[in-house]
């Protein structure tokens, strides 16, 4: 029950192949136009998606696929929205699997890494398989952050896990059964709020805010024409781009 | 699939002009940017003012208004309930808050209201952070480096980006509050780019004054969306999230208050009532209408439903005139066809060139203006670049942040899109990309004030779904921005509202019928129905065999 013309925006380019190459989606054989992308293959097959798409741009972890290539043992994965389908290839889509996540009180707990050894024990289960490395899709080194992990090194964690999307492929595949990207996020956000320094200048603006230094300025702004609001606007002096940080503008009034 | 030999050889036109456009970047010489006149003229190429492209909407609180045919086609829609079969005398959920959409405007409402002791359902069409937050790389703005910026800038950047026509109080308090919700983030442990001291590293942005682009590598959006999920989730006592439950109507009560809303669970294809004090829409945008045909980089969930139950329900709209396109979006390969490539590679240094691997604008042009130039250069010049699937884009030089920075820069600062193109064996650090303007924000939506507070009492606003804050144009960095101080006001108000309210008076869905009557006093007979939910991608060859005269069990 839709609203719209089938034809419009992105159907259109899934219609531009003309070269066809077969795929099984579940067991399944359909013919699809060489080039497309494993979700839009689907939906050229007559697939709609409810679960298993979300972002379409290779970011928000929704459509984690496993596929394999005939004759070849090797399992293979892979962003539906990112990976361009292959003849031949027997697919299924794994848009969610059950994970373990343990709530905890960012407030309350500290930075050492016991925080994080109590919460996921299971940590210690890894056997150094890496076979979640193998299967992240975004060639994360899993295995390597959860090593920084359990050597306390939370800063080099943040760094291996960054591009993280959460698609839990890891932990369909995990050895010691954890959830890795959970333990991630936990690792990143003490990181971010009690190992990287805090920005001074940050705070030291909310305060000046606070204090109500530039309320006036902003009203006479607002109080203005759009006429003279162009004036002022067209004033303004422009930070040039390759300026270091520390540029300081010739006028201050308003800072 | 890497560049053809066509491109191949048109790469090399891009390459002989490089040495001398970084060495002019070095010198900080830049095309001028466009005057005011200019500005105007250039703007006849928008798609925005294309006449032919919108029409009158017929019914309802802005009857009257010229927006996209798109958007009039749900807005001029019928519900996909009958309200007659809805039986209103109980409730499947209670709550004090319900928050509709779970990307970072309703999560960061959904914190903020537990705060204030409200019991929070947040209710989302697909999984939580599946939304355009998620999407977001480039950065951003917040005013934070006293010594060069403040909000007082930031606010003529807003207003200058929005052609002077954003609503001045919405805009104060964007800017006003904007520092405070960047620290609001380090709290909770975002991790944005840093230089060893703390201090927080910024770049400048279209039609920004001074750098004030904050961001977490290029994955901003990702930064920001999990860590405020990861929060909730850590308050999931408080905040119960329902997935794949798209709110389809609100619910109000006989004296006209907002007192829930009625979900679809897409999976059993069963309705379910939540009775709430107070009701958050942050839905977010439109990008899956389509406007015009464009590719869009929106995610597979913005359909505008929040815009069209609100809009049944007695809230305005405004700004919707506009739309925002971007200029960078993925023309080929054309698997990634639409896909955004943020401004801050164009912040970074990196120029746009036609195929004689010329400039034609400055690359810090505000959105609208450096989309039309592009447009312009392609449709009127003729002097854009032939891609093989028919269509033409222009090149934005990535190899010269590598040439400005130093060899690996754009590996080490744009990982996800470098990863992406890889993927097709293109090196963005040695090769330019080919681009061209996409469907990317919806500029206007509901009408709200500076409170999350709408028309109908009871129902706030935020995010993507209102509309005032960016006039008729947003620059980039504003809307994360944006989703996180309304995200957080609207929150906390709601949760004061639903705190003052008592009574909750006897649930009715007469709006939807009123709206029926409406639609047929009009003469508008159609076989619409809208929210949307989910675009359809159904091809004309499936369609022609999905024969089903009637369905057995469940109906669809
Ligand atoms: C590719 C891309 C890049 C961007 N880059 C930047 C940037 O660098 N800087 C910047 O400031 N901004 C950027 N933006 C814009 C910004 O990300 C968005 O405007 C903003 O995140 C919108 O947040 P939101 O919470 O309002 O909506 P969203 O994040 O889209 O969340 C809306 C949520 O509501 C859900 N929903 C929809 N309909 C219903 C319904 N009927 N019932 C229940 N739930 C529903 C959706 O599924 C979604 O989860 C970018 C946007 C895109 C698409
Ligand atoms: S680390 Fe795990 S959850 Fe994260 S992207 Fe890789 S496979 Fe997915
Ligand atoms: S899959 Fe599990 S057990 Fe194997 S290396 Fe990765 S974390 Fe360790
Ligand atoms: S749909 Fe988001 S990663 Fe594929």
């Amino acid at each position: 029950m839709s609203t719209t013309d089938t034809t419009k925006g992105e159907s259109k380019e899934t219609t531009s192949g003309k070269e066809l190459v077969s795929i099984f989606v579940m067991g399944k054989k359909y013919e699809v136009p060489k080039n497309l992308t494993i979700m839009k293959s689907m939906e050229y097959a007559g697939y709609k998606y409810i679960r298993g798409c979300g972002c379409r741009g290779g970011i928000c972890g929704a459509c984690g696929t496993v596929y394999r290539k005939p004759g070849d043992y090797h399992i293979y994965v892979g962003l539906a929205c990112q990976t361009v389908v292959e003849d031949g290839m027997y697919l299924t889509q794994l848009p969610f699997f059950p994970a373990n996540r343990a709530a905890y009180s960012l407030e309350a707990i500290g930075s050492e890494p016991e925080e994080v050894y109590k919460k996921y024990p299971e940590l210690f289960r890894c056997v150094a398989c890496n076979a979640c490395s193998k299967v992240c899709p975004m060639d994360i080194s899993v295995m390597d952050y959860i090593a920084a992990i359990k050597q306390g090194d939370f800063e080099k964690a943040t760094e291996l896990s960054f591009d993280c999307i959460q698609c839990g492929l890891c932990t369909v595949r995990c050895m010691g059964e954890m959830s890795q990207y959970h333990i991630a996020q936990m690792v990143r956000r003490i990181t971010g709020s009690k190992i990287t320094p805090q920005a001074s200048h940050l705070k030291a603006m909310v305060d000046k805010i606070k204090t109500g230094k530039y309320t006036k300025a902003i009203k006479d702004l607002k109080g203005m024409n759009e006429d003279q609001l162009r004036k002022v606007y067209q004033q303004r002096e422009m930070e040039p781009t390759e300026a270091p940080d520390d540029w300081k503008p010739a006028d201050v009034t308003y800072l | 699939m890497p560049y053809p030999q066509e491109l191949k050889e048109l790469i090399k036109v891009v390459e002989k002009t490089r040495p001398e456009r970084v060495a002019k970047k070095k010198k900080n010489e830049e095309v001028p940017f466009l005057s005011l006149e200019e500005r105007k003229k250039i703007l006849d190429y928008h798609p925005d003012f294309k006449e032919e492209g919108r029409r009158e909407i017929k019914v309802g609180p802005s009857k009257g208004y010229r927006i996209a045919h798109e958007m009039v086609d749900v807005l001029e829609a019928n519900s996909r309930v009958n309200p007659d079969l809805v039986d209103l005398s109980h409730a499947d959920y209670e709550t004090d808050v319900l928050v509709i959409g779970g990307g970072g405007a309703g999560t960061s409402a959904a914190l903020l209201a537990q705060e204030q002791g409200a019991k929070v359902i947040i209710a989302t069409k697909l999984r939580h952070g599946d939304a355009n937050t998620m999407m977001a790389e480039g950065g951003i703005q917040a005013a934070t480096k006293g010594w060069k910026d403040s909000p007082y800038y930031h606010y003529l950047d807003v207003m200058g980006g929005g052609h002077f026509k954003n609503i001045p109080d919405l805009v104060d308090t964007l800017v006003t509050e904007a520092p405070d919700a960047i620290l609001w983030m380090e709290k909770h442990g975002c991790n944005f780019s840093k230089f060893q001291d703390g201090t927080l590293k910024t770049l400048h942005g279209g039609g920004t004054c001074r750098k004030r682009m904050h961001f977490a590598a290029d994955i901003t959006g990702v930064e920001i969306m999990r860590t405020i999920r990861d929060e909730a989730r850590n308050r999931s006592q408080d905040i119960r999230v329902i997935e794949f439950s798209p709110a389809v109507e609100l619910i109000l009560n006989e004296k006209g208050e907002c007192s829930g809303a009625l979900l679809y669970n897409m999976e059993t294809e069963e309705y379910f009532i939540v009775k709430a004090k107070a009701v958050i829409m942050a839905t977010g945008g439109s990008g899956r209408l389509h406007i015009q045909n464009f590719m869009t980089t929106n995610h597979y969930g913005a359909t505008a439903d929040g815009i069209v139950i609100a809009y049944r329900a007695g809230v305005g709209i405004s700004f919707l005139h506009t739309v925002q396109y971007h200029p960078t979006g993925v023309v080929f390969p054309e698997q990634a066809e639409g896909i955004l490539i943020t401004e801050k590679f164009r912040g970074s240094g990196a120029n746009l060139v036609n195929i004689d691997g010329q400039q034609f604008v400055n690359e810090r042009e505000p959105r609208d203006l450096e989309a039309a130039a592009i447009i312009k250069e392609c449709v009127e010049k003729g002097k854009g670049v032939p891609a093989p699937t028919g269509k033409f884009g222009i090149w934005l030089d990535s190899p010269m942040i590598d040439a400005l920075s130093g060899t690996g820069t754009v590996e080490k600062e744009f990982p996800g899109k470098f990863i992406l193109y890889k993927r097709f064996g293109i090196d963005i650090s040695k090769e330019p990309m080919l681009i061209y303007p996409t469907l990317h924000y919806q500029n206007g939506g509901l009408e709200f004030k500076n409170t999350g507070e709408t028309a109908l009492p009871g129902l706030f606003v935020a995010g993507e779904v209102g509309g005032g804050i960016h006039g008729e144009n947003r620059l980039m960095g504003n809307s994360l921005l944006d989703i996180l101080v309304f995200g957080r006001i609207a929150g906390k108000n709601a949760a004061d509202y639903a705190k003052s309210r008592s009574d909750m008076g006897k649930l009715t869905l007469d709006h939807v019928r009123t709206y029926h009557k409406n639609l047929e006093e009009a003469g508008i007979e159609t076989d619409r129905v809208a929210p949307m939910l989910l675009p359809d991608y159904t091809l004309p060859h499936v369609k022609e065999r999905q024969l089903t005269a009637c369905y057995v069990g469940t109906l669809r």
